[in-house]
């Protein structure tokens, strides 16, 4: 036995974990691998530990994970790019394991190192060993090795390349389907390494054969890869051979897969180009918007601006733009919900005329939908429209559907309205906004839900923010500080939660003549929460204020809170006391 | 059916094979002469895996037993043992592999209940790399295991124990080392690995004495069941059963009024695809039963219902599935009515046959065979224990009425089986033609109380469409002096995929028999 020098004993102690008993322990050992490298050497690294890694690759999945992870970025530690090749063997392990996320890091990890690796290296060791996986007894192996040819493929000779050619389309008719489906979902890496000449003859027979498949799970896959194998191919190829497929999936029996093509077909227009878009593509989106599944019906409705803006105008109010009137009458909330988070894009696809009178009733309609997150979704996207046609045309519409959600039941829907009053107030203006929303912004103060009144104070600010210091004197404060005789104390609360959010706003002087003596007043109240909110708040108003005005008023009233029977209220004093203390010793 | 030459029932008319002879084959924790069966060690779930080499059975005090096949080993790899073409000359046979507590009793607080831990229903999943994996379920909570066999390994050498290094031999006698191996209290002296710092320098060579722990692998394998996922949360009611899809990526679980489909991977969310709780409970009329996914189309799936019919929905057509795409129901014959009929007519357990063409139901008088092709009625009704209709009352009485029986079917779908009382089990042959109904006892002498199988022929066998009616007992079984036993039920059974071999359940014991 080695007798191991005393600076040496933590790394030996790593050392040995590696094969403790405690799974935290081992994990612990292997995330320092490259600690445990370092010690070794590099040579050692190669001969020594990397063999004693592929031996012990039985260990808990977490430990193996963590492995496949440290190897990635191991060629430092075993001497560089010449040698990475000795970490092909515990990868290649790790890649026929059981569980799926050992096999993806460790595929990952394989990627990494042969984007490193040396092309004659690449030969040697990373394309046996793909060749190896892809002929693997079980389908964990054969899944692997379908994330790994896309690195073995563009530095092999011909002859090579031809028979990875014909290796992964056995990979896409395995007997399992798991193998199929991870060939249909790398197809589209793999493709992209390929020569065109063999794109146009070999990778599209795959994919038909994928497109073809009867398990659902493998054809959604190959709708996936659509896109972009249609951006390799030149756009006639493409319109040739992937759009007829997209088309007819566009059909399927199965909803998943004509959701994956509502999801997929805004990308694949961008490769066939306009004319085939026109010709082919509008159609298929139109089926689609009108599917009898509500779910596809979601993801063609969130697509409908994306889609318009590669149509021209005309085409878009011909075709497009009935399907829309219909969905915003759909059955599923869900669908109108989706529709109305990009409707308001359509406006400058649109232009002015068509929006007016096409698209502002089903703004309207929408705004009026029984369920809020609809309205919220159009309010929440309305400097879109501002931009178009302004904002008066919607004013009178817009109102009511306001005020019914800032007094919808459910708290979150309240909050999210509040949340959007900020940017209504800007596109709106003041005018508009005094007359109108003023009151509900004050309404919110004194609402039952905790929530609800710490995002109208914080609001408050905010418009006090986009109008001015000015403005905010005129119609939020004096409104705010009468609320402190509120009999209830967590509204009394509320108000001093706006003071100090306003005050940096505000400037020193409306905060010295103002906002304080409010403060200050508070700090007699009966209940201590209100006394320690006050403290909490004169410390916030420190740096706010003048220091004659700290010495003269603030520190009085602390001074006299630090004193108070209850021992939060002390605290909260003490440490305002000491903020002050702070500013007066910087300055 | 079927679509090999093997699987396809012969021509109509020409006689149909022999009844199957069966045998006793093995028992499994069979009960001594007057033994008290614990009410844990109660079997409540068995299932074959694809393959046929495994056999899993689960019970009431939550644990999974594994047994494995001895008379076919697979030494080499598989691909060798197709090759081989085994002469199938002996009855398949079993030995106990393993055991693991799957569930344990619980109690949900927020809703006062308590959750046992009885097995429910258990599925094999695909295995990978000589590993198993199988899902169990009991009420509420489904779990994902992995059966690994671990070689035994020994470490021998270490950097940090030279003191002790004469202990080795007894310290590392499991797969993993001791503690004790540098400190004799079990633990280390510090955790120095934060203090170790960048300021010891590497050497270029590195530290010549360190070495990495020598491991020494044996021979000696032992068996680690880890429980890798929990599905939980999903359902509010009783979870009746889980089905695997041929996709090998989803699974479905059923209770009382919901199907939800999981993926494998994901045990925090399920999507609901069917959901047949009426917006007023009131309006209740209907319970589902049973689930189970297609053999081969990962689209399908079928289920049964508390009125006794079998609903076929298709994945493909819409994300909530409540619309089935047929509907399989034997309409009453008008007049027959009677209070116990609706309760009699509740569907206990659905299988679809290999092929994927039929589904096999039970109900409490009845197993029925039905044509995924016809939907009016079942192609083949079998009694299974008709005598019991005049006792019917009695069952209800004694809530013996609601007991729940499984059925199976042959892995060539020829034949049928299921369970009844008095530790009986039938099988019955369902080409066209055979009169096979056999009865026997789950005991060392299956036979002792076989009854002569009717003489009377079903009429015109001329077609699947007509529904055939056999196997009714003769009424003399009581005459015989047996009187029956509601207490000694055979509820579960499993037929092997691919032998005639049988699997079933009394109580604390499982039998196999073979033909």
């Amino acid at each position: 036995m080695a007798t191991i020098d005393e600076p040496l004993y933590p790394i030996a102690i790593l050392i040995d974990e590696l094969k403790n008993e405690d799974i935290q322990l081992r994990l612990n050992s292997i995330r320092r691998l490259s600690t445990i490298a370092r010690a070794l050497g590099e040579e050692r690294t190669r001969k020594e530990l990397i063999p004693f890694l592929s031996e012990n690759n039985d260990d808990d999945d977490e430990v193996l994970l963590a492995m496949a992870e440290e190897l990635g970025v191991f060629i430092p530690y075993v001497g560089g790019v010449e040698h990475a090749h000795v970490l092909l063997p515990p990868l290649e392990t790790l890649c026929t394991v059981e569980e799926t996320c050992v096999r993806d890091k460790a595929v990952e990890s394989l990627c990494r190192i042969g984007a490193q690796m040396k092309e004659s290296d690449l030969v040697d060791w990373f394309v046996p060993l793909v060749k190896r996986l892809a002929a693997g007894e079980w389908f964990t192996a054969r899944v692997s090795s379908c994330g790994l040819f896309h690195v073995a493929y563009p530095s092999s000779p011909d002859q090579l390349k031809a028979e990875l050619r014909s290796i992964y389309a056995q990979m896409c008719q395995d007997d399992t389907p798991m193998v199929r489906r991870a060939a249909a979902s790398n197809l589209g890496k793999f493709a992209a390494t390929i020569e065109q000449h063999h794109l146009k003859t070999d990778i599209m027979s795959m994919f038909e054969d994928l497109t073809q498949d009867d398990q659902d799970s493998v054809r959604l896959l190959a709708v996936e890869g659509c896109a972009a194998l249609g951006k390799l191919l030149e756009p006639q190829d493409c319109i040739a051979s992937i759009l007829p497929v997209i088309v007819n999936f566009s059909q399927d029996k199965s909803w998943r897969v004509r959701y994956m093509v509502a999801n997929q077909l805004y990308e694949l227009c961008e490769a066939v180009g306009p004319e085939a878009t026109r010709a082919d593509l509008m159609p298929a989106y139109v089926r689609l918007l009108r599917d009898n599944e509500a779910e596809v019906r979601i993801a063609a409705a969130g697509k409908v601006t994306k889609f318009c803006r590669i149509l021209s105008p005309q085409l878009a109010i011909q075709h497009i733009l009935p399907c829309v009137k219909e969905l915003s009458t759909d059955s599923s909330q869900h669908v109108r919900s989706a529709l109305a988070s990009v409707i308001m894009g359509m406006a400058p696809i649109l232009g002015k005329d068509a929006t007016i009178e096409q698209l502002l009733p089903i703004f309207l309609s929408l705004l009026k939908d029984e369920f809020p997150d609809v309205r919220l979704n159009i309010i929440s996207k309305l400097d879109q429209v501002n931009q178009v046609i302004g904002i008066d045309l919607l004013s009178q519409s817009l109102l009511p559907a306001i005020v019914e959600l800032a007094e919808d039941r459910h708290w979150r829907v309240r909050l999210a309205i509040i949340e959007y009053i900020p940017l209504l107030a800007s596109q709106l203006g003041v005018g508009f906004f005094d007359d109108k929303l003023g009151a509900l912004c004050m309404q919110w103060l004194e609402d039952k839900v905790f929530s609800i009144r710490e995002a109208a104070a914080t609001n408050l600010k905010r418009l006090a923010e986009e109008f001015g210091p000015e403005w905010a004197m005129q119609h939020i404060v004096p409104e705010v500080l009468e609320k402190i005789n509120n009999p209830h104390y967590l509204y009394r609360m509320t108000v001093l939660r706006a003071i100090s959010l306003l005050a940096p706003v505000m400037g020193a002087d409306i905060t010295c003549q103002k906002l304080l003596p409010v403060v200050i007043a508070s700090s007699k109240d009966r209940v201590p929460n209100i006394k320690f909110n006050v403290a909490k708040v004169l410390q916030s108003l420190i740096s706010v204020l003048d220091q004659s005005v700290v010495d003269k008023t603030i520190r009085p009233c602390l001074v006299e809170l630090s004193e108070d029977p209850d021992v939060d209220v002390r605290y909260f004093a003490g440490q305002a006391l000491q903020a002050c203390d702070q500013v007066m010793m910087s300055s | 059916m079927g679509n090999g030459a093997e699987d396809a029932g012969p021509p109509v008319g020409s006689s149909p094979p022999p009844p199957l002879e069966w045998k006793f084959s093995q028992v499994f924790g069979e009960r001594a002469a007057g033994e008290e069966v614990q009410e844990v060690d109660i079997i409540s779930a068995i299932e074959f895996d694809k393959s046929g080499d495994h056999l899993a059975t689960g019970d009431r005090g939550g644990r999974v037993v594994l047994f494995e096949r001895t008379d076919v080993r697979n030494l080499g790899s598989r691909k060798d043992l197709e090759a081989q073409d085994y002469p199938i000359s002996r009855h398949p046979e079993f030995r106990y592999k393993t055991e693991f507590q799957s569930h344990e009793p619980e109690f949900d607080y927020l809703k006062s209940l308590e959750i046992e831990e009885k097995i429910n229903k258990i599925k094999w999943c695909q295995a990978a790399n000589h590993v198993l994996f199988l899902l169990s379920t009991n009420d509420k909570t489904i779990k994902y295991w992995k059966v690994q066999e671990k070689k035994v390994k020994k470490i021998s050498e270490m950097n940090v124990d030279a003191s002790q290094a004469v202990q080795n031999d007894n310290i590392a006698s499991s797969s993993t080392i001791s503690p004790r191996g540098y400190l004799p209290n079990g633990g280390c002296p510090e955790r120095p690995h934060g203090q170790l710092n960048n300021d010891l320098s590497m050497p270029p060579g590195g530290f010549p004495s360190l070495r990495l722990p020598v491991v020494v692998t044996s021979q000696e394998t032992s068996l680690i069941a880890r429980c890798r996922r929990t599905y939980a949360h999903a359902h509010d009611y009783h979870i009746n059963s889980i089905s695997n899809n041929s996709d090998g990526e989803t699974f479905i679980s059923a209770d009382d009024l919901r199907i939800n489909l999981w993926n494998l991977e994901i045990s925090n969310q399920s999507f609901n695809i069917v959901d047949v709780k009426p917006a007023n409970m009131e309006d209740l009329t209907e319970v589902i039963t049973s689930a189970e996914f297609h053999p081969t189309h990962c689209n399908m799936l079928a289920y049964s219902s508390s009125k006794g019919s079998i609903r076929l929905i298709d994945l493909r057509q819409s994300a909530l599935c409540d619309n089935h795409s047929k509907m399989f129901e034997e309409h009453e014959a008008p007049g027959s009515r009677s209070f116990f009929t609706e309760i009699i007519a509740s569907i206990s357990d659905v299988k679809f046959a290999k092929d994927g063409r039929h589904i096999l139901s039970r109900d409490y008088m009845t197993l029925k065979l039905w044509d995924i092709n016809m939907e009016s009625g079942p192609v083949a009704t079998f009694q299974v224990h008709e005598y019991l209709r005049p006792k019917l009352c009695d069952l209800y009485e004694n809530d013996s009425i609601f007991d729940k029986f499984d059925c199976c079917l042959s892995g060539d779908g020829l034949h049928v089986a299921t369970g009844s009382y008095s530790n009986l089990f039938r099988v019955f042959g369902c080409i066209p033609g055979s009169n096979e109904a056999t009865t026997l006892e789950a005991s060392k002498n299956p036979m002792r109380r076989q009854v002569q199988t009717p003489s009377r022929p079903a009429k015109s066998l001329g077609s699947f469409a007509r529904v055939v009616r056999r196997g009714a007992e003769s009424p003399g079984v009581e005459a015989n002096g047996n009187s029956y036993d509601f207490t000694t039920k055979l509820l579960h059974l499993a037929w092997h995929p691919t032998e005639s071999s049988i699997a079933c359940a009394a109580m604390n014991s499982l039998y196999m028999y073979s033909a």
